[in-house]
């Protein structure tokens, strides 16, 4: 028994170290990737194969930015367009989730409500930005109103789709147990969309910095959005791509935190 | 006086293209503390039987009366066990086990020994906190029979209980749920393919036919065979005899082997 135990775990020991190796060959590339398009775009910057004042270079970015950190103005424009986008990101995902609740209340006013949804789901959200700041104000209620919105109606769509294609037999069993609707939404059909929802939420990410940063080009005074519009305007396009830098970095660190979520929930929901 | 009645039951299944009759005037009653068998052909709309007594499909005409009242959707007072488990995957086995406790907001704090003890009946002792994915689906089977127990209803329907199980485990539980149904003079519907189970635990068995869903023949099980537990019916030379009986009525039935 011994000997073969041994192997066993040997073998064990060589798929983990496998592994192991695999995804450093998958990150070590990854680095060189950056380390390349850093380099060239330095480089290409340099020997002016490409236009330095257009496309600026690595060094000059991280110039601005740390000059910038260093007088804490940009932590101030970095402080408001996460708070918009986060406030944006969570409005937009509960609120469509209610409204996905609400129309799996009533087949009926789902059915009624079918052609609106479609027509606002169409419709490119951004193009209300003028009426949102002329109902809102050009504060950043009306920035979080677009983050919010430019999500609301495809989180509805997906999680009321995902409701419905819940088995019909969990309903069946909960209801030979006598549950009232609400209680096998508690039970069934929200538990087992739990995957459908985490899943939106990743999209969302993505669409709130999308209704955020519109929202800033059209009436802010501050945040990463107002920066690049502003350095557009006084031509000052290291400030424009810093900028870009920073919402890529953070649109990155946002996603992470939903996936973390994600793992967390499922661990402890399966 | 008859616990449950059928009156002329039909039933459709509707689509926006066409209809299939799944039952066609089912007519029957079934006594306090009476256990019956449902055999029949796949298709012939046995689970749609029990899903109309349970409440949760709505027949297209005909009564059901329980205790002289029409049922209504969802009675407390029937217990259904689902032809597949349907365990929850969220939730943990006991979770799973208690969620009819859960619905009637019970706070019966006996309930969860109640559980434990059921569980450990059918053979199941150590999983109360692991989750349904790592369960075999005879073990499965079981937890759903459990979590149709504990409710404690006036009447089981229980749909192909066994149909997972190894032959000694499906033996003892046989036993085992025999025995509990008659100490508390429950009463019980079984849906079975096999028929030998139908003769080992039920006093009557229905025979039914398909396209429509109909009862062909009903069987008296002899008072001899009824007193048994369902093991030993199977060693006593009168079942033989009407395993023959029935198994004609089914092949007669059948024409062409099912499925
Ligand atoms: N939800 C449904 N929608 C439409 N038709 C259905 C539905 N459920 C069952 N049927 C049809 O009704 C008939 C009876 O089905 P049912 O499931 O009651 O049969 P069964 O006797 O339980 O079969 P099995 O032994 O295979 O479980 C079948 O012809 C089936 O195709
Ligand atoms: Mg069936």
């Amino acid at each position: 028994m011994a000997p073969e135990t041994n192997t066993d775990n040997q073998l064990f020991q060589r798929h983990k170290y496998k592994l192991k190796r695999e995804k450093r060959i998958v990150i070590t590339w990854q680095l060189l990737l950056l380390l390349a398009f850093i380099g060239f775009w330095e480089v290409a910057s340099r020997l002016y194969w490409i236009d330095p004042l257009l496309f600026s270079s690595p060094s000059e970015v991280i110039q601005v930015l740390f000059s910038n950190m260093a007088d804490g103005s940009m932590v101030k424009h970095i402080q408001i367009t996460l708070f918009e986008t986060i406030a944006g990101f969570i409005i937009g995902t509960l609120v469509g989730i209610l409204f996905a609740s609400v129309l799996w209340s009533s087949t009926r006013f789902s059915k009624i409500m079918d052609p609106y949804l479609v027509i606002m789901n169409a419709m490119p959200k951004v193009a209300l930005g003028p009426i949102l700041i002329v109902a809102l104000g050009t504060g950043y209620v009306s920035i979080i109103a677009m983050g919010a919105l430019i999500s609301v109606i495809i989180t509805t769509l997906v999680i009321y789709n995902a409701f419905n294609e819940v088995d019909p037999n969990y309903e069946k069993v909960l209801k030979s147990f006598g549950a009232t609707r609400w209680q096998q939404f508690k039970e069934a059909i929200f538990p087992a969309t739990l995957p459908a929802m985490i899943s939106t939420l990743k999209v969302n990410v993505g669409l709130s910095w999308v209704g955020v940063i519109v929202g800033e080009f059209l009436v802010a005074k501050q945040g990463l959005g107002y920066l690049i519009i502003y350095g557009f305007q006084v031509f000052d396009f290291s400030l424009v791509l810093s900028s870009l830098v920073l919402i890529a970095i953070f649109a990155a660190i946002m996603y992470k935190v939903v996936e973390r979520l994600e793992g967390w929930l499922i661990k402890s929901k399966t | 006086m008859s616990f449950l009645t059928l009156d002329h039951v039909t039933h459709h299944y509707f689509s926006a293209s066409s209809y299939t009759k799944a039952l066609k005037d089912i007519s029957l009653s079934i006594k306090q503390g009476e256990f019956v068998a449902l055999l029949g052909p796949s298709g012939c709309g046995k689970s749609t039987l029990l899903s109309i007594i349970a409440g949760i499909v709505e027949h297209t005409s005909g009564n059901v009366f329980l205790e002289n009242t029409p049922i209504k959707p969802s009675d407390k007072a029937i217990g259904y066990m689902l032809q597949q488990d349907y365990l929850f995957p969220w939730k943990t086995i006991l979770e799973n086990v208690m969620i009819g406790p859960k619905i009637h907001r019970s706070n019966d704090p006996a309930i969860r020994t109640k559980a434990e003890m059921l569980l450990k009946q059918v053979g199941l002792t150590g999983i109360s906190d692991d989750y349904p994915g790592s369960l075999s689906g005879g073990m499965r089977q079981r937890v759903a029979l459990v979590r149709t127990l504990l409710n404690d209803p006036k009447i089981l329907l229980l749909d192909e209980p066994f149909s997972a199980l190894d032959y000694q485990t499906k033996l003892k539980l046989e036993d085992l749920v025999s025995t509990t149904l008659k100490a508390f003079n429950k009463t019980a519907i079984l849906v079975t393919h096999d028929i030998g189970e139908a003769i080992a635990m039920a006093d009557r068995i229905f025979v039914m036919e398909a396209n429509p869903g109909m009862i062909s023949k009903v069987f008296e099980v002899p008072i001899e065979l009824r007193q048994e537990a369902p093991f030993s019916v199977r060693k006593h030379p009168k079942y033989q005899m009407l395993f023959d009986k029935v198994w004609e009525e089914l092949e007669d039935k059948e024409g062409n082997p099912a499925e």
